[in-house]
C-alpha cells in the first residue's frame, strides 16, 4: 500500500538542485502531491517542503539518496505530532447573489476569507491544516465550485530547533 | 588571463597529467590554452566515448581522477555511455565539456545540447558555469567531488562566452560545498557489535568489493582475514582486493562466480560485505540470498545500506579506516572445520573447460595469466570473455583488474587499457575483449598506434555475441536472434591497417608460443586474435533472479528446459 509523506529539505540555492529531488522521487517510482519552495532565511539556501506517496518500503532509502546530493544540506521526514503544518487554499465558487448566505455561512464556521465578490462568483481564502481544506472543498464541491488552487502544505519544526 | 587559462591552471594545481580529449568549436579556447601547458598531455582520441573510457581505465589502473575534455553537443553526448560506466562503478573523473555561448543557452544554437540536463541522472554531481569569476572554484569542486567519498564522474559544462572572459584570477577561492559530507571513520559503538557478532561466527564470510579497492584497503583485508581465519570473496570489481592465489581466497561469487564461492555464500552463518553492494548479480533472489545469516555492512554511502539488503549492523565509513578500527577488537575465530568443508568444495567442483574440440577461450586466458603470472593490468570487455577472464585471469593486488560492471558497457574495454597503460607505462597490459565490444570502439586503434604504446589486445573471437547467444539457448530454446557476428573483418589486418602488430591464434597447440611472442613485443600494441569455438558456455551460473543455491555448476543436458530469468536482465 502507497502512503504519503512529508518531507522538508534544506538545500543550497544552486541551479539544478530542484530537478535532482524530483529525479531521486521519479525513478523510485514516488509521486509528488505538492511541493513548496522558498528562500530560506539565509538566502544562499532554500527550503522546500515536499508531500510524496509511494512504497514505505523503500521511504528510508528515498532520504538517504536525498541527504545523498550534493546540494542537499538536510532531508529530513517528520512525525505530525512534532511539526506545525500548513496550507492555503483558495476556491472559486459560482453563486447567485441571493444564495450567497448559505455559503457565507460556511466561511465562517471555517473561519475562512471571501476575497473576492462578483454578481456571479466568490473566492474564498482560508489557511489551515491538510484535512481542514480536504473538509471545505467536501462542501464547497456540489454548491458551484469552479476552481481550487493549494499552495502545497508548509512544516515548521515546533519549538527553538531548526526544522 | 581568460577562463580557459584559468581551467588549464587549476588542472595543473591539480597534478592532471593526461586530458583525454577531441576538440570542436565551442571548446577551441581551451584547446588553444593548452598550447601553453605542455605538461598537459592531450591525448587525441578518436570517438568522445573512448576518451571517457580511456580517462576511466586511466583512473582505475592509477586511483587518480581522469579528465575528459570535449565540445559541446555530440561531442558531448558521446561520453554520456562512459559517464554512465564510471558513475556505475564509482570511477572518479571530470568530465569538461564546451557549450554554446551563454545568450544561446536555450535557443537550439549550432551543436548546443543541454548536456547539464542529459547527463544529470549518471553524475555524482554537476556545474554548468555563467560567470568566469566561479570557474576556479567550480574545476577545483569538481575535482574535490571526484575523488572523495564514494568517488564519481563531475561534470563542468563550459560556455564559450565564459572561457573567453578575462578575468583576473588568484585561485584563492575556496570549495563551498555546504552539503557534502564524508564520514570517514566508523562509530565505535558499532564496531564493537561488529567484532562481537565475529566473535560468534563459526562460518564467516567476507564479501569484499569496489569500494575496498577504491579505499586502498587490501592490506587490512588481508590482515583481517588472516587474523579471523575467515575466507574471502571478491566481487567482479573487487578483484585484486585480496590475492586470488591466497588460501583464504574462494574467488568471485556471484551469477558466474567459483562454484565453492557460492556455496561458501549458501552455507555462511555471517557475511560482512566491505565496500560491496549486494548487485543483483550476487544476490541473485534477494529473499532466499544469505536468509539465516548475520549481515554486516560497510560502506562509505549510507545511501546502500538497506537498499537491496537489510544489514543487521552497517558501519558508514572508509573501509581502510573502519578495518583499522576494527581489526585490533577481533580473535582469531574457530573455522578449521569451515575452511576444511570449503576445501572440500574447492576439490570437488574447480575452475574448469573442456580440452579438447578446438581452441578455447578459457585455455588462452588460463595460458595469459600463467604466463604474466597473475601480475598484469586486465582490462576487459563485457561479455562471455569478461566472465572467463574474471574467472580465468587471477588478481593479486589493487588496482589490476579493470572491467565495466555496474554498466555492462560494450567498448569500455581497449580505450580503458589504453587509458591504463599511459597511467602505468612499465606495466603488461592487456585489453581482453570480444569481438562484438572491441568493433564498438576500436577507432582507438589509432590512438594507441601513434602514443605507441605496448599493451597487447586479445580479441576472444567466437564470432558471436556469445553471452547473448548463451541465455537464448538456455532460456529461448535455443532460437539464435540478432547475435551472429557474420561480417567480423580480419582482426589482424585491421591492424595492419594501423601499423600495428598482429598475431593469429587458431590452434590449442599454438596458445603458449603466440602469446609468448605477443608479450615479448614492445614497440607498440599488438594484437593477438584467438578464434575461440563459436558456441562456448560460461559456467558455473546462477539464472538471473534464481537464488544462489540454484547454481549451475555445469551445463545441464540439452534435454533440461529451464526457466526464463525473471526480475533483473
Amino acid at each position: 500500500m502507497e502512503e504519503k509523506f512529508a518531507i522538508s529539505i534544506y538545500v543550497c540555492n544552486k541551479p539544478g538542485v530542484l530537478v535532482r529531488l524530483t529525479q531521486t522521487f521519479t525513478r523510485r517510482g514516488y509521486n509528488i502531491d505538492s511541493l513548496v519552495v522558498s528562500p530560506a532565511h539565509d538566502v544562499a539556501f532554500s527550503r522546500i517542503t515536499v508531500v510524496v506517496q509511494g512504497e514505505p518500503s523503500s521511504y528510508d532509502q528515498i532520504l538517504r539518496q536525498l541527504n545523498k546530493l550534493v546540494d542537499v544540506v538536510h532531508a529530513t521526514s517528520h512525525e505530525s505530532a512534532d511539526v506545525v503544518d500548513r496550507e492555503m487554499a483558495l476556491f472559486k465558487v459560482r453563486v447567485d447573489p441571493n444564495q450567497r448566505a448559505e455559503i457565507f455561512q460556511i466561511v465562517e464556521v471555517f473561519r475562512a476569507k471571501t476575497v473576492d465578490i462578483t454578481d456571479e462568483s466568490l473566492v474564498i481564502e482560508t489557511t489551515g491544516d491538510s484535512l481542514k481544506i480536504d473538509a471545505l472543498e467536501k462542501l464547497l464541491g456540489p454548491m458551484g465550485l469552479v476552481e481550487m488552487v493549494r499552495s502545497g502544505k508548509l512544516i515548521m519544526k515546533r519549538g527553538i530547533e531548526e526544522t | 588571463m581568460n577562463g580557459a587559462q584559468i581551467v588549464v591552471e587549476v588542472l595543473k594545481k591539480q597534478g592532471v597529467e593526461y586530458i583525454f580529449g577531441y576538440p570542436g568549436g565551442a571548446c577551441m579556447p581551451i584547446f588553444d590554452a593548452l598550447v601553453d601547458a605542455p605538461e598537459l598531455k592531450m591525448i587525441l582520441v578518436r570517438h568522445e566515448q573512448g576518451a571517457t573510457h580511456m580517462a576511466d581505465g586511466y583512473s582505475r589502473a592509477t586511483g587518480k581522477t581522469g579528465v575528459v575534455l570535449v565540445t559541446s553537443g555530440p561531442g558531448a553526448t558521446n561520453t554520456v555511455t562512459g559517464i554512465l560506466t564510471a558513475h556505475m562503478d564509482s570511477v572518479p573523473l571530470v568530465i569538461l565539456t564546451g557549450q554554446t555561448i551563454t545568450p544561446n543557452l536555450g535557443k537550439d544554437a549550432f551543436q548546443e545540447a543541454d548536456v547539464f540536463g542529459v547527463t544529470m541522472p549518471v553524475v555524482k554531481h554537476s556545474y554548468l558555469v555563467r560567470d568566469v569569476k566561479d570557474l576556479s572554484r567550480v574545476v577545483k569542486e569538481a575535482f574535490h567531488l571526484a575523488s572523495t567519498g564514494r568517488p564519481g564522474p563531475v561534470l563542468v559544462d563550459l560556455p564559450k562566452d565564459v572561457v573567453s572572459a578575462d578575468w583576473d584570477e588568484d585561485f584563492t577561492a575556496e570549495i563551498d560545498l555546504p552539503g557534502y559530507k564524508v564520514q570517514t571513520s566508523g562509530s565505535s559503538k558499532d564496531i564493537k557489535i561488529i567484532s562481537e557478532l565475529l566473535a560468534k561466527s563459526k562460518r564467516p564470510l567476507l564479501y569484499v568489493g569496489a569500494g575496498a579497492v577504491i579505499s586502498g584497503a587490501a592490506k587490512q583485508v588481508l590482515k583481517l582475514a588472516e587474523k579471523l581465519q575467515a575466507p574471502v570473496t571478491t566481487t567482479l570489481l573487487g578483484k585484486g582486493a585480496f590475492s586470488e592465489h591466497h588460501p583464504l581466497s574462494v574467488g568471485m561469487l556471484g551469477m558466474h562466480g567459483t562454484a565453492y564461492a557460492n556455496k561458501t555464500v549458501v552455507d555462511c552463518d555471517l557475511i560482512m560485505a566491505i565496500g560491496a553492494r549486494w548487485d543483483d548479480r550476487i544476490t541473485g533472489k534477494v529473499s532466499e540470498f544469505c536468509k539465516d545469516a548475520t549481515k554486516i555492512h560497510i560502506d562509505i554511502d549510507p545511501a546502500e545500506f538497506g537498499k537491496i539488503i537489510q544489514p543487521d549492523i552497517s558501519v558508514n565509513g572508509d573501509a581502510a579506516t573502519v578495518l583499522d578500527e576494527l581489526i585490533p577488537q577481533v580473535k582469531r575465530l574457530d573455522t578449521k572445520e569451515w575452511l576444511k568443508q570449503i576445501e572440500t568444495w574447492k576439490k570437488k567442483h574447480p575452475l574448469k573447460y573442456p580440452k579438447r574440440g578446438g581452441l578455447r577461450a578459457q585455455h588462452v586466458l588460463a595460458e595469459l595469466d600463467r604466463l604474466t603470472g597473475s601480475n598484469a593490468i586486465i582490462s576487459t570487455d563485457v561479455g562471455q570473455h569478461q566472465m572467463w577472464a574474471a574467472q580465468f585471469c587471477k588478481s593479486t593486488r589493487e588496482r589490476q583488474w579493470l572491467s565495466s560492471g555496474g554498466a555492462g558497457t560494450m567498448g569500455y574495454g581497449f580505450p580503458a587499457a589504453i587509458g591504463a597503460q599511459l597511467g602505468k607505462p612499465e606495466e603488461v597490459v592487456v585489453a581482453v575483449v570480444g569481438d562484438g565490444g572491441f568493433q564498438m570502439t576500436m577507432s582507438e586503434l589509432a590512438t594507441a598506434a601513434i602514443n605507441k604504446l605496448p599493451l597487447k589486445i586479445l580479441i576472444i573471437n567466437n564470432r558471436y555475441l556469445g553471452m547473448v547467444r548463451q541465455w537464448q539457448q538456455l532460456f529461448f530454446d535455443n532460437r539464435e536472434s540478432g547475435v551472429d557476428m557474420e561480417g567480423n573483418p580480419d582482426f589482424v589486418k585491421i591492424g595492419e591497417a594501423y601499423g600495428i602488430k598482429g598475431f593469429h591464434l587458431r590452434r590449442a597447440g599454438d596458445v603458449t608460443k603466440v602469446l609468448k611472442k605477443a608479450l615479448a613485443y614492445n614497440d607498440g600494441p599488438c594484437i593477438i586474435e584467438a578464434e575461440v569455438v563459436k558456441a562456448d558456455n560460461v559456467f558455473p551460473m546462477i539464472p538471473a533472479g534464481a537464488a544462489v543455491s540454484e547454481m549451475l555448476i555445469d551445463e545441464p543436458p540439452a534435454s533440461k528446459k529451464l526457466k526464463k530469468p525473471v526480475g533483473s536482465t
